[in-house]
């Protein structure tokens, strides 16, 4: 028997022109919390496929308590007894929880199902990992954070040894983290190794006992968290720099001048008709300055950007823009009125990702480019070409589809497109989420540059360092209302969690 | 890396050459060697091949990005990207042995013209198809372009007039008002699909049933009774009978009308689809809709677009038919929209929408209209054409969804 539950040995993968993996090892203790650690590109998420199956490495091996495997699919992989519980969740929307739970495996007899034994397997599942839960609700109403718990919990009734969870903190409010942390104690006791990827260092620090970290498809060594010998712990600044391979003083880029006094953005009392979303927010925007929105995952901050930018409707109240009353009719009227919005989602709202880099940063700016209809692409292609380099994305040309690009290098390109269209007014929901720590230095520096040039930013987080960081001014939100405004120097993180949770005493999360 | 574009460049400028003399030499030599009556145009289509691959050699030079390794990953690459075409060139070779009278001009031509009319519809649908919908009233519409236009250019002679007062109108006008017929329809499609969010199956079956319905009470009213038009006006047979440049050599059988026609309809929509704002917006919209809002495209009015401007190359299709065949019923037209829609599967647009380009559609048409002329050329039977044609989209849409798929 190997000290190792699982030994990954020299893996190699090859994409066409990329060497995604090259000679990568890792080796995980039996009850123990791994994380899995570098920037994005770096191959982590390659790995993990080669792991579940969905990739054949070139080269390598994988060993599972001491004896080789060849695992060739999902299948396999859950036969083996590994559980991968992915960043972006899709359940069956429209089925029960617990459909959810036991899908591909539905206790019964000869093609019945037995609903009764279902129901009552899930619920005992879920009352041993403390989620309250109904199994019949249906899935596609659960928060982001129960569904995760349902694929944990899925993963633990399958008897997984082996869970691999990708981000899974990223959409999680703290508390929710909270939970999600007391359930990975509870397994890690009981015997269970996680294989935990994150860009949070905190979180990680805090969770994990070992950390492997790789970088440019490559692997750079692995650390227990607390050294056995002298007790020391890892440090955030170790871990960065043997991600990047440089060190980084600075996460952020020192800002230089102040905002204006200029109001160029004017929100009065305005609410959604829906009673559960924001409710009269009020607040100023002056010209170059950065207003950070604060606040928990739930506090309706995106709903109300995208109000904003016409993509919801409001109920009451008025928006002025440079003085002028200003309607949110819909996204091409908002961004004719100069106002261009970084969406949250950037797979799902963002991106055209089976379309080349140059339709993807031309495609809110057409307009420009045309004549009765009819584009010229020479013109698109100057423009792209600079804005892209401009903004370093890292790509081999234009003509490249963009989901073969990186997180960082994707988001970008969306922010090219929107600085194609000279907007004034930028709007960034979570601008740098899942990227990594080199690509959210440049977009903070495209930030910054672009409230030189007199532009302004509204910018949402639930990264506290980047809030603090980045913004001149933050507005805290709590359940659809904002509880709060707070200037440069008095942050600090328990203010702006204090105004977070103003009315959360009865939360919902689990 | 320009070694490898002047290995591209070579390989189809020398190849093209080769076949091109060969196909000279084959020319002037047929007679003298007694093989005029085995391999019938085949020099022509070896001039015209070779021709063809010289002429691509030389563009290849200018573009760099476009390079080719010999290796033997390229090579199955190759196979698979192409393995429809080449079978279908195994099955054409296939048949000329077989049969050597395939081999002459006047075939070929007869298949270009047999593909104008399915080529200009699935020009139509594949817009459709592109925003990840559907199109099942293209068929129908067809029959209603048709009718309407043979309804009103009939011979004044004629005893069974559709209007037995009308005057002889200007052939353009009743060609105008049949394609605008299809066209109301055509926004009817977009509005349910843009305004109702309907999917675009439900919303064109309800509309093809509408139409096949109004069609048929048009063509029901007295005193036509639902008998099938005749007595068309030659100039508006014309339109889908002439033949340009017939009888310049012994033997030439004309160039079909259609055929141009067919061609400037393609490069006006390869046009509309790579150069303009509303074909990149089409492609966007498939893309990503959700994407596409926030980027401030008016998803409503591109899908009106979309539709209307498919019912469009429908009337226009179907006017087409009724002049190439001299009449009309409002049978005309029915099930045509599934032969396009496989077309287009075939020619690589996928349903999930935002993949598809002019060129593949061509081939797609191209490929079932050489098929089936070429079964029939060799007498298979009409049902195994059925048979085999079946065995082409399933074959066709595997392979190319491999493609995709990354191991």
């Amino acid at each position: 028997m190997s000290e190792y539950l699982l030994e990954m040995k020299n893996i190699t993968k090859t994409f066409p022109g990329v060497k995604a993996l090259d000679n990568v090892n890792l080796n995980l203790r039996a009850g123990t919390v791994h994380a899995l650690m570098g920037e994005n590109g770096a191959g982590k998420s390659t790995l993990m496929k080669c792991l579940f199956g969905i990739y054949n490495p070139d080269g390598g091996e994988i060993f599972l308590e001491g004896k080789k495997v060849n695992i060739h699919s999902a299948r396999q992989a859950m036969d083996q007894g590994i559980a991968m519980v992915h960043q972006e969740l899709h359940p069956i929307r429209f089925r029960s929880v617990m459909e959810n739970v036991y899908l591909g495996r539905f206790p019964g007899h000869m093609g019945v199902v037995d609903h009764k034994a279902m129901y009552d397997k899930t619920k005992a599942l879920f009352e041993d990992l403390e989620l309250d839960v109904d199994p019949l609700a249906l899935a596609g109403e659960q928060s982001a954070a129960i569904l995760q718990m349902m694929e944990i919990a899925r993963a633990v009734d399958m008897k997984a040894k082996i869970i691999i969870l990708d981000e899974p903190t990223s959409s999680l409010s703290d508390r929710e983290v909270d939970h999600l942390f007391k359930i990975i104690n509870r397994l890690r006791a009981q015997g269970v190794a996680f294989i935990y990827i994150s860009h949070k260092m905190k979180e990680i620090l805090e969770i994990s006992d070992e950390v492997t970290i790789m970088r440019d498809g490559q692997y750079v060594g692995t650390w227990p968290v607390t050294d056995k010998a002298t007790g020391e712990k890892l440090t955030i600044d170790f871990i960065i720099k043997q991600m990047v391979g440089r060190e980084m003083t600075n996460q952020f880029p020192p800002r230089e001048g102040k905002p204006s006094d200029e109001v160029v953005l004017k929100v009065e009392h305005v609410s959604s008709p829906l009673k559960k979303s924001f409710q009269d927010v009020s607040f100023e925007l002056h010209k170059q300055e950065i207003l950070g929105i604060g606040g928990l995952v739930g506090a309706q901050r995106t709903e109300f950007v995208e109000a904003l930018f016409g993509l919801r409707g409001i109920a009451s109240g008025q928006i002025y823009l440079n003085g002028a009353k200003y309607t949110n009719k819909n996204p091409g009227f908002a961004k004719s009125k100069g106002l261009a919005l970084l969406t949250e989602e950037r797979r799902a709202t963002g991106i055209f990702g089976i379309l080349p880099i140059l339709e993807n940063t031309v495609i809110a700016n057409q307009k420009h480019y045309a004549s009765l209809g009819i584009l010229n692409e020479k013109k698109m292609r100057v423009e792209a070409d600079r804005e892209c380099k401009k903004l370093n994305v890292k790509t081999p040309s234009l003509e490249t589809l963009i989901q073969n690009l990186s997180g960082g290098n994707q988001q970008k390109v969306l922010i090219a497109r929107w600085l194609l269209t000279n907007s004034d007014i930028l709007i960034l929901d979570e601008p740098t989420r899942g990227i990594d720590v080199g690509a959210k230095y440049e977009i903070y520096n495209i930030m910054l540059e672009q409230i030189s040039l007199g532009r302004s930013i509204i910018m949402i987080s639930s990264e506290m360092p980047e809030l603090m960081g980045m913004s001149d001014r933050i507005m805290v939100m709590c359940e659809g209302r904002v509880t709060g405004f707070l200037n440069k120097g008095e942050y600090t993180q328990e203010k702006i969690m204090a105004l977070a949770t103003q009315f959360a005493a009865h939360g919902n999360a689990a | 890396m320009a070694e490898n574009v002047s290995k591209t460049k070579k390989l189809f400028t020398v190849g093209g050459l080769i076949v091109l003399a060969l196909g000279i030499i084959l020319y002037f030599a047929k007679t003298p060697l007694g093989l005029a009556r085995k391999i019938y145009d085949l020099p022509v289509f070896l001039i015209i091949i070779g021709l063809g691959f010289a002429l691509k050699g030389f563009m290849s030079k200018a573009k760099s990005d476009n390079d080719l390794e010999l290796s033997s990953k390229s090579f199955s690459e190759f196979l698979t990207n192409n393995a429809i075409l080449l079978a279908m060139l195994v099955l054409v070779v296939v048949i000329c042995i077989l049969q050597p009278r395939f081999m002459q001009i006047r075939v070929a031509l007869d298949i270009l013209t047999q593909s104008s009319t399915k080529l200009i519809m699935a020009l139509g649908i594949c817009f459709t198809l592109l925003i990840a919908g559907t199109d099942l009233s293209a068929g129908r519409m067809v029959g209603l372009a048709s009718v309407v236009s043979a309804s009103m250019l009939q011979t004044a002679t004629y005893a069974n007039r559709f209007f037995p007062d009308l005057p002889q109108v200007q052939v353009w006008l009743p060609i105008l008002i049949a394609i605008a017929a299809c066209m109301v329809f055509g926004a009817l499609n977009g509005f349910l699909v843009a305004k109702y969010d309907m999917h675009p199956f439900i919303a064109t079956l309800a509309v093809q049933v509408i139409i096949y319905g109004a069609c048929s009470l048009y063509f029901d009213m007295p005193p036509n009774n639902s008998q099938p038009i005749g007595g068309i006006r030659p100039d508006f047979a014309q339109l889908g009978q002439m033949r340009l440049f017939a009888g310049i050599y012994k033997g030439f059988p004309g160039i079909s009308i259609l055929i141009p026609i067919a061609v400037v309809i393609c490069v006006i929509i390869w046009f509309v689809l790579n150069k303009t704002v509303f074909g990149k917006n089409v492609y966007a919209i498939g893309g990503n809709r959700e994407a596409a809002v926030v980027a401030g495209i008016n998803v409503f009015r591109n899908i009106m677009g979309i539709f209307i401007l498919a019912s469009c190359l429908y009337g226009i299709a179907g006017v087409l038919e009724a002049a190439r065949t001299a009449g009309a019923t409002n049978n005309y037209g029915n099930g045509y929209e599934l032969d396009a829609i496989a077309a287009c599967v075939v020619g690589g647009v996928s349903l999930n929408g935002g993949i598809g380009k002019v060129g593949g559609i061509i081939m797609g048409v191209l490929i079932f209209t050489i098929i089936q002329y070429g079964l029939q050329f060799i007498n298979v039977s009409p049902m195994w054409q059925q048979v085999i044609k079946g065995v082409i989209i399933a074959v066709a849409v595997a392979i190319d969804l491999t493609k995709y798929r990354r191991k």
